[in-house]
This record gives C-alpha cells, sequence and structure tokens, in this order.
C-alpha cells in the first residue's frame, strides 16, 4: 500500500512537469499581444508598451520566459497578473468560493443519484424505475445554460424565494441552487450508473448467499450490494469532482459567482498567461490528488482488490 | 452654489425629457418620485479595474468609473450639456492658447485631510508621464513642454520633472505647451489630470490599492473581482455635491446576470442592458428604462487616396450613396433600437454639436440618390466593397447598409470582411483599401473638434479617408488659435459644412446608452460618455 502511493506520488512528477509546460506554450501561442490588448481597440504609446513588456518580463524570447516561469515556480513564485496583483492572491480568492459550490454539487449528485440509481435497480421495469429513466435522461438532454435561466426565471423572478444571482459567494445558502445545476447532469450520469451496477450485481453469487445465510435485507443491501457496485460510480465520481473543482465558467456566469471558472474566463479574455498557467498549475493537482484517492477507494469498496 | 447647481439640474432634466421625445423614445421623467434617503447609498455594475487604482492608469470603464469618483481635476464636463466647468480651477487664462496660468481655489483637501495644493497637481502630472511608472495613459501628458524627458520615444526617462510646469505658490502653477492647443482646457477634464496627495509618492503601489483622492467619494474597500465600496466625502468641495452617501460597484462578468439583478431590485444602476434582453427591457423597465445618445459615431469612410474616388464630381457619387442608406429602418431593426441615426458628424451631448449639418444628405431618398450618382458619373465598376472586422458584431448592419444601397441604387455593395479588429486596422491604417471601410469614433472628450480635427485634418491620426481639404484645414487652423473653448467650438461647426459639401465619411448612427435602474432609486442621469451621474443619483426612502 505505501510502496503503491510512492509510486504514484512519483509518477505524478512528470505529468504536472508535462501539464504546465502544454499550458504555458498553449496560453503564449494565443493570439494577440496581451500588453497591447490593455490599451484596447486603441494604438498603444509605444515607450509606454515597451515598459510594460519589461516589467511583465515579456521582452525576452519565449524560452526565457519559460525557464523564468518554470524557475519561479519552483520557489512557489506564481507571477503576477497584468494589474500588478499576485497570481496566487487570485487564486487564493477565487478557489475556496469553487470548493464550497464544487462540494455542493457533489454532494447534491452523490446523495440523489445514487438514491434514485440504487431503487431503479431494485424495481427494475416498475413504474419508478421508468420515471426515473424519463427524468435521467431529460437532464442529460437540457444544455447547462438553459437549466440555469430556467432555474433563475422560475425561482428567481417569478416565485421570487431568491436573488436572481449569487450575493456573496461564500454564503452555502446562496450557493445551492447553482450547485442543483451544476450536479444535475452528472446526477444523471451517477443515477444511470448505479442502477446498471445493481441490476447486474443483484443476480450474483455473492448476493444468493448472502441472502440464503438469513442476513436482514438491509444489511444485505447495504453492505454487500452497494458497496460491490459502488466501483465504477467513484470511477465516474474521481473525475468528475475534478472537473467541479475546475470552475464552471458558465453556470457560475450565469449566477454571478466569483469562483474559479470566473477568474479564469476574466484572465483568458485579458490574454494573461501567468494566471492561466497558476489555475492550470493547481488543477492539474487537484485532479491527480483525486485520481489516487480513487484508486484507493477501490480497494476499500472490494477487498478483492489489493495494491502491492 | 447648492441651489445653483440645483437649478442647473432642472434644466438639463427637461433637456433629457425633450431629447427622449423627439426621438420618440418613452419619457425617462423617472418612476414615481418618492422621498430622499440622504443616507442612502446604491450599486452599480461594474467589472474588476485592470490596473492599480491610480488617476491615469485607467483606460477601460472598470477601473476609470471608480477612479472619476475618487479623484476630481481643475475641470469636468457638464453631464448635461457637455461644458466645462471649473472644479478644483478657480480659473484657466490664457492668451495665446499654449502657456496657461491655472488660479486653483483654496479650501478643497485631500480625504486623508491634507490641502489640494499647485505642487499636488505638478507632482502628479510629473508622475504619471513618466514611462517608468507604467502608466497606461502616460501619453496624455504629451503637450506639455520637457515631456520628451520623462518620456522618451525610447530608453530611460532623462528627468523626473517635466519643464513646462512650473509652480508659482500654493494655489498657482504655469503650464507651457510645445506649440498652441486651444482645446487643452478640455483635455484636462479627463482623470488622468487629477491631483496626487504626498502620501502617496511613499508608495505608489499601496495607495494604487487604497487610493486617497480629492473626489467626491472617498475608498472603502476593494474586494478583488467582486466590489468596490466608496463613501461620500463629506468635505468635498466640488460644484457636484452627492446626494447619497456612498456607491457599491459590483462586479459582474455577464451582462445577462447584472440585468436579471437589476429587474429584481438587488442592482440600482445598470451600465449597458447585454444585447439579448434589448428587445424587451423598455417594457421590463418601463420609467425606468434609460435611451440617449452616446459620444460616439459609427461611419463608412471613402478611400478617398484611390483614384477612382478623386475628383470633384465625385462628391456627388457619395453624397447619392449616403442617400440610399435607409438609417431608421435599419438602426430600428438589424440594430434593434440601440443605435441613433445621425445626420452630423459629431455626436450629440458633445459641446459644439449641431443637428443636421448632413442635411438632406443623410435622408434616405432613394430617387435623389440615383440622380446624384449619375450626375457624378456613377460608382467605378458600379460595385463597391465595404471593409469591416469581422470580430466586432458589425457583419448584420453591414449588410443590411449593402442592401439598403443595392435596392435604393442598383449599385452592386458586398461586405469585406477581415478576420479581426487589427488585420481590418492595418489595412485602413496604411492606406490599402480600395471601396469603403466602416471606421467610428469614440470621443475623448465632449468637444466637437475632437470629432472633427482628429479625424478629418489633414494627416491626422484617424484619417482613414485619407481627406485633405484646405478650406476645413484653414477653418481648424483658425479654431485652433482661439482663445475661448466657445470660440474654438463655433469655427469647428463652420469646418464642418465642409464635410457636408464634401462627404469623406457617410455619418450613420450614434451609439446609445442603453440601461435602467431599479426602484430603490430616481434621478439617474447618463452623460455623453455612457457614465451615470454618480453623485446625483437619489437613493428612496424604504
Amino acid at each position: 500500500m505505501g510502496r503503491f502511493v510512492a509510486r504514484r506520488l512519483l509518477q505524478m512528477i512528470p505529468v504536472f512537469l508535462g501539464t504546465v509546460t502544454i499550458i504555458f506554450f498553449m496560453t503564449r501561442m494565443l493570439p494577440g499581444d496581451p500588453a497591447a490588448a490593455m490599451w484596447g481597440d486603441k494604438a498603444a504609446d509605444p515607450a509606454q508598451l515597451a515598459a510594460f513588456k519589461h516589467r511583465m518580463g515579456l521582452d525576452v524570447s519565449t524560452g526565457q520566459q519559460y525557464l523564468d516561469y518554470m524557475g519561479n515556480l519552483l520557489t512557489g513564485n506564481f507571477g503576477e497578473t497584468m494589474a500588478g496583483r499576485k497570481v496566487i492572491d487570485v487564486i487564493g480568492e477565487a478557489l475556496p468560493v469553487t470548493i464550497r459550490l464544487a462540494l455542493l454539487a457533489f454532494v447534491f449528485e452523490v446523495v440523489v443519484g445514487v438514491t434514485i440509481g440504487l431503487f431503479s435497480g431494485l424495481r427494475r421495469g416498475k413504474a419508478f424505475d421508468k420515471t426515473a429513466l424519463v427524468f435521467t435522461l431529460l437532464l442529460i438532454s437540457i444544455p447547462v445554460p438553459v437549466l440555469g435561466f430556467i432555474f433563475q426565471n422560475v425561482f428567481a423572478i417569478q416565485l421570487k424565494w431568491i436573488t436572481p444571482t449569487v450575493q456573496d459567494s461564500m454564503n452555502l445558502g446562496q450557493l445551492m441552487l447553482p450547485a442543483i445545476v451544476l450536479g444535475s447532469i452528472s446526477l444523471a450520469y451517477v443515477a444511470r450508473l448505479t442502477r446498471t451496477s445493481i441490476a447486474e450485481n443483484i443476480k450474483s453469487d455473492y448476493m444468493r448467499t448472502a441472502i440464503a445465510k438469513g442476513l436482514p435485507r438491509r444489511k444485505v443491501i447495504g453492505t454487500h450490494l452497494l458497496r460491490n457496485s459502488m466501483i465504477p460510480v467513484v470511477t465516474f465520481l474521481g473525475t468528475d469532482l475534478g472537473a467541479l473543482m475546475g470552475g464552471a465558467i458558465v453556470t457560475e456566469g450565469i449566477f454571478n459567482v466569483k469562483g474559479v471558472g470566473n477568474a479564469l474566463y476574466h484572465a483568458i479574455n485579458l490574454n494573461e498567461g501567468a494566471t492561466v498557467s497558476g489555475f492550470v498549475v493547481v488543477l492539474v493537482l487537484v485532479y491527480l490528488a483525486a485520481s489516487l484517492i480513487v484508486d484507493l477507494l477501490y480497494a476499500v469498496l472490494d477487498p478483492r482488490i489489493r495494491y502491492a | 452654489m447648492r441651489g445653483a447647481s440645483q437649478a442647473k439640474w432642472v434644466v438639463a432634466a427637461v433637456a433629457v425629457a425633450l431629447a427622449a421625445t423627439a426621438c420618440g423614445s418613452s419619457s425617462s421623467n423617472g418612476a414615481s418620485d418618492g422621498p430622499v434617503n440622504a443616507q442612502g447609498t446604491f450599486s452599480y455594475q461594474s467589472s474588476e479595474p485592470q490596473n492599480p487604482l491610480q488617476p491615469a492608469n485607467a483606460m477601460e470603464v472598470g477601473g476609470g468609473r471608480v477612479l472619476k469618483n475618487l479623484f476630481k481635476g481643475l475641470v469636468d464636463y457638464d453631464p448635461a450639456t457637455g461644458k466645462l466647468r471649473n472644479q478644483v480651477a478657480d480659473k484657466i487664462e490664457t492668451t495665446d492658447a499654449q502657456n496657461y496660468t491655472v488660479t486653483l481655489k483654496s479650501g478643497w483637501t485631500f480625504h486623508d485631510g491634507t490641502p489640494v495644493t499647485a505642487q499636488s497637481f505638478v507632482d502628479a502630472w510629473n508622475w504619471s508621464a513618466n514611462t517608468k511608472n507604467n502608466q497606461i495613459n502616460s501619453d496624455w501628458f504629451s503637450d506639455i513642454q520637457g515631456y520628451d524627458a520623462v518620456h522618451p520615444a525610447s530608453g530611460a526617462p532623462t528627468a523626473d520633472t517635466m519643464s513646462g510646469l512650473k509652480v508659482v505658490d500654493d494655489t498657482h502653477f504655469t503650464i507651457a505647451l510645445t506649440g498652441p492647443v486651444s482645446y487643452f482646457e478640455y483635455k484636462l477634464g479627463y482623470t488622468a489630470f487629477s491631483p496626487l496627495p504626498k502620501v502617496f509618492f511613499t508608495d505608489p503601489a499601496k495607495y494604487g490599492q487604497s487610493p486617497i483622492g480629492n473626489g467626491p467619494y472617498k475608498f472603502v474597500s476593494w474586494e478583488h473581482n467582486k466590489a468596490i465600496t466608496v463613501a461620500a466625502y463629506d468635505k468635498y468641495e466640488g460644484v457636484d455635491k452627492p446626494k447619497n452617501s456612498g456607491i457599491v460597484f459590483k462586479n459582474y462578468s455577464q451582462s445577462e446576470a447584472a440585468y436579471k439583478d437589476l429587474v429584481s431590485d438587488n442592482l440600482d444602476v445598470l451600465d449597458q442592458v447585454d444585447p439579448s434582453d434589448l428587445a424587451s427591457y423598455k417594457s421590463d423597465l418601463g420609467d425606468r428604462a434609460v435611451d440617449q445618445p452616446q459620444g460616439a459615431i459609427q461611419n463608412i469612410s471613402f478611400s478617398l487616396y484611390q483614384d477612382s474616388w478623386k475628383g470633384q464630381d465625385k462628391a456627388k457619387v457619395r453624397q447619392g450613396l449616403s442617400m440610399a442608406i435607409d438609417r431608421d429602418t435599419i438602426t430600428k431593426t438589424v440594430l434593434n433600437g440601440s443605435r441613433q441615426a445621425a445626420n452630423s458628424w459629431v455626436a450629440p451631448g458633445a459641446m459644439g454639436y449641431k443637428d443636421n449639418t448632413c442635411g438632406e444628405a443623410c435622408t434616405y431618398d432613394p430617387a435623389k440618390a440615383k440622380q446624384l450618382i449619375a450626375e457624378g458619373g456613377g460608382v467605378p465598376g458600379n460595385k463597391i466593397t465595404v471593409l469591416y472586422n469581422a470580430d466586432g458584431g458589425h457583419k448584420e448592419w453591414v449588410d443590411a447598409v449593402c442592401n439598403s444601397i443595392r435596392q435604393a441604387t442598383g449599385v452592386e455593395c458586398v461586405g469585406d470582411p477581415k478576420p479581426d479588429f487589427k488585420s481590418a486596422r492595418d489595412l485602413v491604417k496604411n492606406k490599402k483599401v480600395d471601396g469603403l471601410m466602416r471606421t467610428g469614433w469614440v470621443q475623448d472628450y465632449p468637444l466637437n473638434a475632437n470629432f472633427l480635427r482628429d479625424v478629418y485634418g489633414t494627416g491626422a491620426a484617424a484619417n482613414d479617408a485619407g481627406y485633405s481639404s484646405p478650406e476645413f484645414d484653414k477653418l481648424a487652423a483658425e479654431a485652433d488659435k482661439a482663445t475661448t473653448v466657445e470660440k474654438t467650438a463655433e469655427l469647428y461647426q463652420q469646418a464642418e459644412e465642409q464635410l457636408a459639401k464634401d462627404m469623406p465619411a457617410i455619418p450613420l448612427w450614434y451609439y446609445k446608452t442603453t440601461a435602467g435602474y431599479s426602484k430603490n432609486v430616481q434621478n439617474v442621469k447618463y452623460d455623453s460618455f455612457g457614465d451615470p451621474v454618480f453623485t446625483q443619483v437619489e437613493v428612496k426612502q424604504k
């Protein structure tokens, strides 16, 4: 187990360096001069433009910029935005908001998704299963922006239960609605995956044995059926958590949530390579951690899986 | 003083109401006016400033509108008329439009209590112009003598001060320019020319995050990407004392979200209605919808430097093409009423704007258009192209304009899209266009000279048509030497008449401020820059 984790951690290093390198050159290849873009449609004053480029470290070759960036990164320096703020501060403001939003959405999709999937799987072909099928297909087929606008119109403009946008991005209560919108598509996938897995495993030998032993139904379903059926769902949830942490540009835009998606959108618009790279660095770390946790969870869920 | 400024505002309100009725929109007298809560604050749709909050360091509205409220310069523009009015300046005198003597009013203070003196201005301008301080508007000081030393074309500055600025005493300083610029005073209304307190220079970076100004509002807090809060400054000496006690500049990344918040009264004053709500915002907001012209104009210019457009009789062809464009229909349908048909080359709201200087040549008349084009010898090849950048949302209206020309005159007309602003701009700038091109102008300051001299003067940086008229240049030169802004504006009006004869560019329409406000506020007016008049917003009692 310990050796497995150590090996995985070592593997993360080339993955991390590779992604950071790729994203660095991708942001630098975007058309347009980020310094000149600060002047918008107007012509930049050449002397001032040169001074800006010098301050941003953009007046050297791309190769040199890359070396500077990687050197700074290793000492924990993420660089500065065009406005002269530390990128790490920008990340520090946006990430707590996105963590809250992502966890809310995650809890919502896990609790509701697994429950729907479990009951559909247990009552295959019954009314509940059919209804759940229609409901989940509907969720999958509605694009997130549409769902966001519908919820906004119904709950805020018509019913006036809530404000149309999030007034305080750190308030869990206010983040509830965007979290539901954000989690709804994944919820449908979780429900479908759980249902299929349950429906398959319910016919397996160990289930028959458990029932034959006379175990109470609650225990048969809880420990034996559900736990074993969770493996494909956990795989999906692992990558989904990574995606949720990456921020949701559309949902955050609709509800004016000041999270990672919002900050990335702003940075991409301004062609701020340093900010975009900085966020990607953090997100790569989150993704790697999430996939490691998923792998470890397999062993917890299925005793037959052993890591050496 | 207060009484006088109130009276001025009544006149302004009437003017706005009349203008609104004239262009056929719903009147904007304001919804049911209630008692005012002088302690009330309101929120405004804003965006994150791109740079630290230093007076010469904002080119975008996110920072610019905050700075406008935190700082106040020698003069500013009357929001209703665009006329210059004195703020910190008591008077600005000149005899030759090149050497100015500024007298300050006494009693003005910065938000930290220190007095605003002549030194505050001179130090601020020297600092802002200096290349090494990385101020985005540093080239606004280029008229001043000694600018080359602090802002050389390349290399490091050789001095810290501009020789053209001299402090006489606490309330007097002199400005020497490199040449006569009669409307230099108009430029002084820009936020870049604000004063800075002594403490600023001890740590400019720190005071870029928590600025200390001398404007109607003092800085309270800046929560990055969320909001900037300012509060009314009770010792403010300006003519526009705040009628509310503070503003929250609320950050929105999507204008749709801001609009939804406004409709449900969670946001008080809107910057611009997003395109998808333009069609319905007047019915959503009723009396609280705002619809008025902005200081910006959209034109189609001719490549006068090509042989095909030279010659006196071609002016008739250009007038004919102008008359073939149905501006009213296009602005109402294709542009959803977000523009106002133009009949002059200067946008309304600028000082010296004169209605209908274009006259008959800007009215839609297919028969007359055909006749003029025929008299002028016809369009070369009976075909024209209109160059535009495809990334700016111009395709729809360029196609509509072309359709209008084709149907009215039978001249073949097609759009000529270039992928982005930069590639289109390169062709236009290097005078490589053959035919027509989209051009536009957003005012730097609300004076007709800015729309005329900087666009149609021979050799002017933005003279994309390559227009050169001795008559226009003569009148412009006379206007530039005038010693009062009123005289300058009047002489430029005469110069504008020459444009009607030559038609180097077809004025299409003026940009408009399409915005609105919530049920919590009243007396919300917008100036020609599209900014709400923040100090005059009244918060209603709950």
